[in-house]
């Protein structure tokens, strides 16, 4: 029998040091509670748009902080974003084609287009309180984070097993039920491996976009980003290089200490039939679920406000009744609500259309011109560093991947470096460049590089290691030549592996390019011809119509290159290229 | 008809029904003026008091019937009642245990089970007793906390059972519930199903299967629907009236199961009800249909069980080559249908016997019967013949798949299209007719009979 020790889960009585972890929980709480009063003053304060930054190294942790809320308070409304979305989508079958094809569209608009109308929005939305300028920055961090959650959920809720949806119609689940029981547990892996992405994403908005210029108005806030620009700016190198492993310190510690957690624990939502041995560990998972605190207190507290949910929603009509599955897109059709906000939103996209065709009217012939050109320059640019990148990614990978104690290794390291902000590292690469006297020509392309080649590397491992070892003997059984062996059997092996890690990796470009090709450094500023950098060069002078050509520029692009090559390699990779178990 | 199975009408119509169907149908609009049937207008009553098998061939549409009868699926004409009041609008009160089990991996075997009483607004304290309780009877005491992936098969559908059994269902359902188990586990979990079942351990009225396992029909059932295809409609419903525990071996046990067998092998004989005529858009019998439901199935695998045939003389009982092949009867049945198809064999009296091409089919080496098999499926497949018709005339001779799904969508639904398209595939390449090029998703002429073409043209 495989079961050993059934009752294993409630005899864990053994414990090492259960005192000091509950002590550190109640602690953590503590601090937690001041860290919200502290931030409340903060952003209830008059706003400050230009917050003076100190370069003390004590003032870091305090900038951390900031950022960190920033990203947590985004990446919370992020979660939640995604999971009404991907809902909506998934159960509306009128609406889902609509969602998806936005999804998709707004997916590839870089986040830092957005910054300028967003962050006015928000300052005239909230008048009076930090909280406004704040909420701007939040809300763009937002726009980076959001859409690869919202679609890993929307394909969540499209995958769960048919018997399992049945299972829970004859059981008479109520929405709450459902939500809790095969929703989100089916979704959760997803969530959780696209959430590392997402806050990664966070992170190199943050940076970029916490001190900005717009037409004549300065934005600074208090935080890691603020501080790494201005420390570029004076050229103070030490503290710049406290700020850069600051950076480093906090993606390491949340890799640690929340997604290796979150990774082992999601584990036991796997679909598999007996138990796999190799599983990701977290001494961290295993400490708090030693905790008397944490694993009684929340356990009752939900207890308490679940029973009663259970008991009203047991009462309603629509839970005493088996609801039909093939009733689900006749029920919501045609309802007027669903009429009315259809009609809103033709409404809105309409005026949105009308003013921004008003607004481009404005841009002149020599104009379009420049940002066909720098179009031009930007895609060969994103395509450079996406070849330099495969280019030693593959080897390195593969080797690595052959090679399975030296990929357990690497893989969780490339991991993390994924999740550096590329941003951070930049104004040392300036420095560097200004030193040798290289254009940002070269400069944004080895931007690029810093963020996009971990996806790569990190995807080719992971190729490299699924090749079933039947398949490496029979290839050195016959004695295939090093070019036989690559072409017949490691370069297809990773192919789709290798296309995954290169999307990714592509959109990460494209992003960076807004950030890569334009930047001040002490009193004079850098550029080179670019999209991004008429994005950018746009925001400083305030001028709305070239921002807004360049992003349907941008975005059209991305969405034309993501029609044309990678769906295709994308659907080569799933029929020709798939090895199965 | 046998002593064993004799008419039903007269005792079931005395006791009122749980569940009764009302000519219920069940079709696919298309696009088109014409849909696509699956089940034609079928009545059925699950009475108090007995075990109902529900057995057919694949594509019978055996799992679409008992999701209309639950509720999970509209008809899409008719109605279904539960106690005389329409099930959509009435507190019903059945279980469903799934082929798949169907079980939530990341709850433990006693939250599992707690959920459906969950769902009813039980309280925490009546959840668990009651639950611990049914898994005490389904003899998984002392599994409670351990996860489902941490049980074998055989475990996790005695789980699925516990959870079926807990909100005492009135009307049990089974989807094929033993057939993802091995033999004997699934014998096992039989028995002990049906002492539940006897001692009346378990508080249910009746009992709803569906199966393609004859013997486990008969094994169970007090009374057993046999359905037939293209669209479902019933065929036979009849009562089993051997004594509990029945004997495998014993002569009405396997007079029984030979009987079904007969009924099953012999599409065309002994036709059950006729559908209603009703107004509305006109449905097309799949049996008068342009193009012939391609059986799913090897040449191969044809090829196989034309040489076993030979070997025994040309002529042998269908159950008795599934029992030699170790096959479910299932599994041969496509198989057989297919040769039939391709006139390498003949049903008779539930027997199989091999035609003089099917002989020569046997006894070739590998190159001629790719010629035997190229031949017969161009003279009595029409897919195929159309699909090498349309290379030969197109000048670069390849053809999109789409061009062909298109036309097979208005006679199959969606999924058969992609599924008969596939064995079209299948058997197209084995008889090198045309090879399909999966990247493109087209079909192309093969290489040497391209030029060979080419240069027919040429010569004209």
């Amino acid at each position: 029998m495989k079961i050993q020790h059934p009752f294993a889960r409630s005899l864990v009585t053994f414990r090492s040091w259960p005192f000091v972890i509950d002590l550190g929980v109640a602690l953590c709480g503590l601090a937690v509670f001041f860290a919200i009063l502290h931030m409340a003053a903060y952003w209830m304060g008059t706003p400050v748009p230009v917050v003076p930054i100190s370069h003390s190294i004590s003032a870091l942790p305090l900038y951390a902080f900031y950022s960190l809320v920033r990203i947590g308070i985004a990446y919370l409304l992020s979660l939640t974003f995604a999971i009404t979305y991907g809902y909506i989508a998934a159960y509306n079958p009128r609406l889902e084609v609509w969602m998806i094809a936005a999804l998709d569209i707004l997916q590839s608009i870089p986040v830092l287009s957005f910054l300028p109308p967003v962050v006015l929005a928000m300052v005239a939305l909230i008048p009076g309180h930090q909280l406004g300028i704040e909420m701007g920055v939040i809300l763009l961090i937002f726009t980076g984070q959001v859409w690869n959650l919202a679609f890993s959920f929307y394909s969540s809720l499209k995958s769960i097993p048919r018997e399992m949806t049945e299972a829970s119609r004859i059981y008479r689940y109520s929405a709450w039920q459902r939500f809790w029981q095969l929703e989100m547990p089916n979704a959760a892996i997803g969530l959780v491996w696209n959430s590392i992405v997402s806050v990664a994403g966070g992170w190199f908005a943050l940076i970029a976009c916490e001190m900005f210029t717009m037409g004549d108005r300065n934005f600074q806030l208090p935080g890691l980003g603020s501080y790494l620009q201005t420390a570029t700016f004076s050229g103070d190198m030490r503290a710049l290089f406290a700020g850069i492993a600051a950076v480093i310190l906090i993606v390491v510690a949340t890799d640690q200490l929340i997604w290796r957690p979150l990774i082992a624990w999601s584990d036991k939502f796997k679909f598999e039939q007996v138990e796999s041995s190799d599983r990701v560990t977290s001494p961290i998972l295993t400490l708090l679920q030693r905790s008397t605190l944490l694993s009684s207190i929340p356990g009752r507290i939900w207890t308490h406000i679940e029973e009663p949910i259970y008991r009203r929603m047991a009462q309603t009509k629509t839970c005493r009744i088996v609801q039909p599955l093939d009733q689900d897109t006749k029920r919501r059709s045609g309802t007027p609500g669903l009429w009315i906000a259809a009609a809103l939103a033709i409404l809105v996209i309409a005026w949105g259309a009308d003013q921004a065709f008003l607004m481009l009217r404005t841009v002149s012939l020599a104009d379009v011109r420049l940002l066909l050109l720098g179009a031009g320059a930007t895609f060969l640019r994103v395509n450079a560093s996406l070849l330099i990148s495969a280019a030693w990614t593959i080897p390195v990978g593969v080797a690595i991947g052959f090679n399975p104690k030296l990929a357990r290794i690497v893989q969780p390291v490339a991991q993390v470096m994924a999740s550096v902000p590329a941003t951070a590292f930049f104004p040392i690469l300036l420095i560097g460049l200004v030193k040798l006297g290289g254009g940002l020509g070269v400069g944004s392309v080895a931007l690029m590089l810093l963020g996009t080649q971990w996806y790569i590397l990190f995807n080719v491992i992971a190729g490299a290691m699924s090749i079933p070892s039947d398949l490496k003997e029979a290839a050195s059984l016959y004695r295939f030549t090093r070019w036989q062996r690559w072409t017949t059997l490691i370069l297809p092996g990773i192919f789709p592996y290798l296309i995954t890690g290169m999307v990714t990796a592509s959109g990460g470009a494209w992003n960076a390019s807004v950030f890569a090709e334009y930047s001040h450094l002490r009193h004079h500023t850098l550029q080179t011809i670019g999209l991004g950098a008429q994005i950018d060069a746009a925001t400083d002078s305030g001028r709305f119509s070239i921002l807004l050509l360049a992003t349907i520029l941008i975005s059209l692009m991305v969405v034309t290159m993501n029609r044309l090559v990678w769906r295709r390699l994308y659907r080569l990779a799933e029929t020709k290229y798939k090895l199965e178990g | 008809m046998q002593e064993t199975g004799i008419p039903n009408e007269t005792q079931t119509s005395v006791v009122e029904a749980i569940i009764r169907a009302e000519k219920i149908e069940k079709y696919y609009a298309q696009p088109s003026e014409n849909r696509i049937q699956v089940i034609s207008a079928t009545d059925l009553k699950i009475v108090p008091g007995e075990i109902l098998a529900l057995l057919g061939p694949s594509g019978s549409g055996k799992s679409t019937m008992l999701r209309m009868l639950t509720g999970l699926s509209r008809p899409s004409a008719g109605q279904v009642y539960w106690h005389e009041k329409p099930i959509g609008d009435t507190e019903i009160n059945v279980s469903i245990v799934f082929q798949s089990f169907a079980l939530f991996p990341w709850l433990t075997v006693l939250e599992n089970v707690e959920a459906p009483l969950q769902a009813r607004g039980v309280p925490p304290d009546e959840r668990r007793e009651r639950s611990l309780r049914m898994l005490d009877t389904v003899g998984l005491d002392g599994f409670q906390a351990a996860y489902p992936k941490e049980l074998s098969g055989g475990m996790r559908q005695r789980v699925g059972f516990a959870r079926a059994l807990v909100v005492e269902p009135e009307v049990l359902f089974m989807d094929e519930p033993f057939s993802a188990l091995d033999v004997l586990t699934a014998e096992n979990l039989r028995s002990e199903l049906l002492e539940l079942w006897a001692n009346k351990t378990m508080p249910t009225k009746a009992v709803f299967i569906v199966t393609h396992n004859i013997e486990e029909a008969v094994l169970l059932a007090d009374r057993i629907i046999v359905l037939g295809r293209n669209p479902g409609h019933i065929r036979t419903d009849f009562r089993v009236q051997l004594a509990q525990p029945r004997d495998r071996k014993s002569e009405p046990f396997t007079q029984l199961v030979d009987y079904i067998y007969k009924v099953l092998t012999k599409p065309d004989v002994a036709p059950a009800q006729a559908p209603d005529q009703q107004a509305g858009p006109r449905v097309r019998d799949q049996r008068q249909m342009h193009y012939q439901m391609l059986p799913h199935a090897r040449p191969g695998g044809m090829a196989g069980l034309l040489e076993l045939l030979l070997d025994k003389g040309g002529r042998d009982d269908i159950y008795r080559l599934a029992d030699d092949l170790a096959f479910e009867i299932d599994d041969l049945l496509p198989i057989v249908d297919a040769a039939q198809l391709l006139g390498f064999l003949k049903i008779e009296e539930g027997d199989a016997a091999i035609t003089e091409s099917g002989a020569e089919f046997a006894n070739s080496e590998i190159l001629r019967q790719k010629e035997l098999f190229r031949d017969a499926a161009v003279k009595n497949v029409l897919l195929l013949r159309q699909i090498r018709r349309a290379l030969e005339t197109k000048s670069d001779h390849t053809v999109p798949e789409d061009f062909f799904l298109d036309v097979l969508d208005e006679q199959f639904s969606e999924e058969e299209c992609l599924r008969q398209m596939e064995t079209a595939v299948t058997w197209g390449r084995y008889a090198e007719l045309f090879d399909f090029d999966a990247s493109r998703r087209r079909f192309v002429l093969p290489d040497a009979q391209e030029e060979e073409v080419d240069a027919n043209e040429e010569a004209e």
